[in-house]
């Protein structure tokens, strides 16, 4: 059992009681909504006759459904304008702060809860999204919900939980050039498989992790959950602290000394004591694409998808199903293979350093006349600081269609969609069966550099021949 | 022709039913219920969109359409049922087809909570029980009867020991799964842990 990891003590710290059966119930420090699993949250509670507990701790915004061509109220799709005027209605009937289209701080939700300083360390975050793990790159504990569970935080600020053990994954060295956050934790993903981090926080930690940005550092957490791990987070340091700094929400004054001097008591311990501890070396990895229809299904650059043979026992299975959904012979080369759609943006990879990445490599360059190339900001900060720069502009030079600011086609919930057995180029996360909107729609996973590279060439392609 | 759904409340202590098999590693809950059913402010029409993609891919062939399948309750899966995203709509479109139990040979962890606060009972067994129900299931229909006091399964001719977590298990014998009322019993140690928590006082903005 773990000891002393920055996951115990922030566990042991929001515990409000041991409940009957053995799980815990744990405080939610911050609770985040959007408008796809809460609606049927605010509804038991109608129908349970219960109130909000705690209306400042939960904040909302719109991210899923939102259009990213035309914004303008109503909504051309019926059901995504009656999600939206559900959320409306909620915050403004609950009390609660709503971050919608047009307020200058709208976007994705795990997105805009880091750029808002709401994600702080050491707090407990929640949210009915899988990807909630991202907020633990600033040394909280982040975990997706369900629906049901999204009723329990409004109605409590609690949930019912069992303890997770954690796992170490310790990453020596450092990423080479053109090599991103994405590709460590693909690569982490397809080493541990998607489901080793069943009942495991991921505890990210070592020279690789350090020397990563904020922005990195959110990208890797957030996939945690694509290797089994709800949670994922790294130990708050000095760039924590310093991206924290003045933003809307953090402490200030008075209290961001206050808050400085806990957070940096905040980590897990010299000697803490790990259910299990993993070494990777991020020196030896290469820029990532998946070719399958798991996120563990991912090779590097200059390899060949994997033979039958050459897959553990538990894995053949998947593996033949990926070869026939996408169409690809184990032993061809990845690089390559044509794509005809390309995608950047998501909770993953939609943030400016992701946008500032991809425009460089797009700079006095043109998208390949085979592909339909388009930029999803994560929010519209993100979007606002991108025009500032010009990026907006290198973007649209190259070919790229610039939208605004939502989830869009990493989970097609608005018009942004794969259309029949379409390959895309995704900076997203889940490479699953439909779902980029087509139910035979495919999805090659990879950084937003080498989205662009992948853009530019009609075909995957090695972004380091563009940068270096 | 399903009769009309009604949710599980209070005690479970028995799951008995035909079994529903469905093989594959890693079904995520795109799979279950894709996205584009997820533009909806309850969840009532989720269960006739079960497997939705898998279902048209298959044209008739997949479990849920088999006509045999029509009253099964528990579903039989293999390792890692419901990855990815948290969409509480893939266990409630399994409910309202008409599943009451899962027994896998394992969950993902998300997906697992929520059945558990929908009152899903999700058991596992190896790899090696569940092929062996599943090729059972090829051939024939099994009628399982689940006792979860005992965490047993029975049936003409298998019988298994099922392994639940103990939490869920108690939760589900004392009727507790449905957690906000036993949530809500601490009332003051909620307030308590909200005054004690040092960055309560930190946020001034929101």
């Amino acid at each position: 059992m773990s000891k002393d990891t920055l996951f115990d003590k922030v566990w042991d710290l929001h515990k409000v009681s041991s409940l009957p059966g053995g799980s815990d119930q744990i405080f939610i420090g911050l609770h985040l909504i959007h408008e796809v699993t809460s609606p049927q949250a605010f509804g038991a509670l109608k129908d349970k006759n219960l109130t909000v507990k705690f209306p400042s701790r939960t904040v909302a915004t719109v991210d899923h459904i939102v259009p990213t061509d035309n914004q303008s109220r109503p909504f051309k799709d019926n059901l995504a304008e009656q999600m939206i005027e559900t959320l409306e209605k909620n915050c403004l009937q609950h009390k609660i702060k709503f971050f919608n289209i047009g307020s200058g701080s709208q976007g994705i939700v795990h997105v805009v809860a880091p750029e808002l300083g709401l994600t702080q360390p050491g707090m407990t975050i929640a949210c009915g999204d899988s990807h909630t793990s991202t907020h633990g790159a600033f040394g909280s504990i982040a975990f997706g919900i369900g629906t049901s569970q999204v009723r329990d935080v409004l109605a409590t600020q609690t949930i019912a939980m069992n303890k997770l053990k954690v796992r170490q994954i310790w990453c020596e060295n450092q990423l080479s050039n053109g090599v991103y956050a994405k590709d460590l934790v693909l690569h982490i993903i397809n080493k541990l498989g998607v489901k080793a981090g069943v009942g495991f926080a991921y505890e990210f930690a070592g020279p690789a992790i350090n020397l990563l940005s904020m922005e990195e550092r959110m990208t890797i957490c957030n996939m945690s959950i694509e290797g089994g791990a709800r949670c994922g987070y790294i130990n708050p340091d000095e760039k924590t602290f310093s991206y924290m700094k003045n933003k809307l929400c953090a402490p200030k004054n008075e209290h961001w000394e206050k808050a400085l001097t806990w957070w940096k008591s905040l980590k897990s311990d010299e000697d803490s004591i790990y259910d299990d501890v993993i070494k990777i070396d991020a020196s030896k990895i290469e820029p990532t694409v998946t070719w399958g229809i798991t996120p563990g299904q991912s090779i590097g650059i200059n390899q060949k998808i994997p033979l039958l043979d050459e897959l553990s026992p538990n894995d053949k299975l998947v593996a033949e199903e990926a070869y026939e959904y996408m169409s690809f012979k184990p032993g061809q080369s990845i690089k390559d293979i044509p794509v005809e759609v390309c995608f950047i943006g998501s909770c993953t990879n939609g943030r400016i350093s992701d946008l500032r990445v991809a425009a460089k490599v797009l700079k006095d360059k043109k998208v390949s006349k085979s592909v339909k190339a388009f930029v999803v900001p994560g929010s519209e900060k993100v979007a606002n600081e991108a025009k500032q720069e010009g990026l907006d502009q290198i973007f649209k030079d190259s070919g790229f269609q610039w939208r605004e600011p939502g989830c869009s086609m990493c989970l097609a919930m608005n018009s942004d969609k794969l259309i029949g057995n379409q390959i895309s180029a995704s900076s997203s996360n889940r490479n699953f069966k439909g779902r980029q909107g087509s139910p035979n729609g495919r999805t090659l996973l990879m950084s937003p550099a080498m989205v662009a590279a992948a853009a530019i060439n009609g075909k995957v392609s090695d972004v380091r021949e563009f940068i270096n | 022709m399903k009769s009309a759904f009604t949710p599980p409340i209070g005690k479970i202590t028995q799951i008995n039913g035909q079994c529903i098999s469905l093989i594959g590693n890693d079904i995520d809950t795109d799979r279950i219920i894709p996205a584009r059913f997820l533009k909806c402010v309850n969840f009532d029409s989720l269960g006739e969109s079960v497997f939705e993609d898998d279902r048209a891919t298959l044209k008739g062939r997949h479990p849920f359409d088999l006509e045999e399948n029509n009253n099964a309750t528990i579903l039989i899966v293999n390792s890692n049922f419901g990855c990815g995203s948290s969409r509480e709509h893939a266990p409630q479109a399994l409910m309202r087809w008409g599943i009451r139990g899962i027994i896998g040979e394992s969950f993902a962890d998300i997906f697992y909570s929520n059945c558990i606060a929908i009152g899903i009972p999700c058991f596992t067994l190896t790899k090696k029980s569940i092929e062996e129900i599943q090729n059972y299931c090829d051939n024939q229909f099994l009628f399982l009867e689940i006792d979860l006091k005992n965490s047993l399964a029975k049936s003409k001719d298998l019988n298994f020991n099922l392994e639940i977590k103990e939490s869920s298990r108690k939760m589900f014998l004392s009727g507790e799964w449905d957690a906000t009322s036993t949530l809500l019993d601490n009332k003051i140690l909620i307030e308590n842990k909200f005054n004690q928590l040092p960055y309560i006082k930190f946020n001034t903005n929101f």
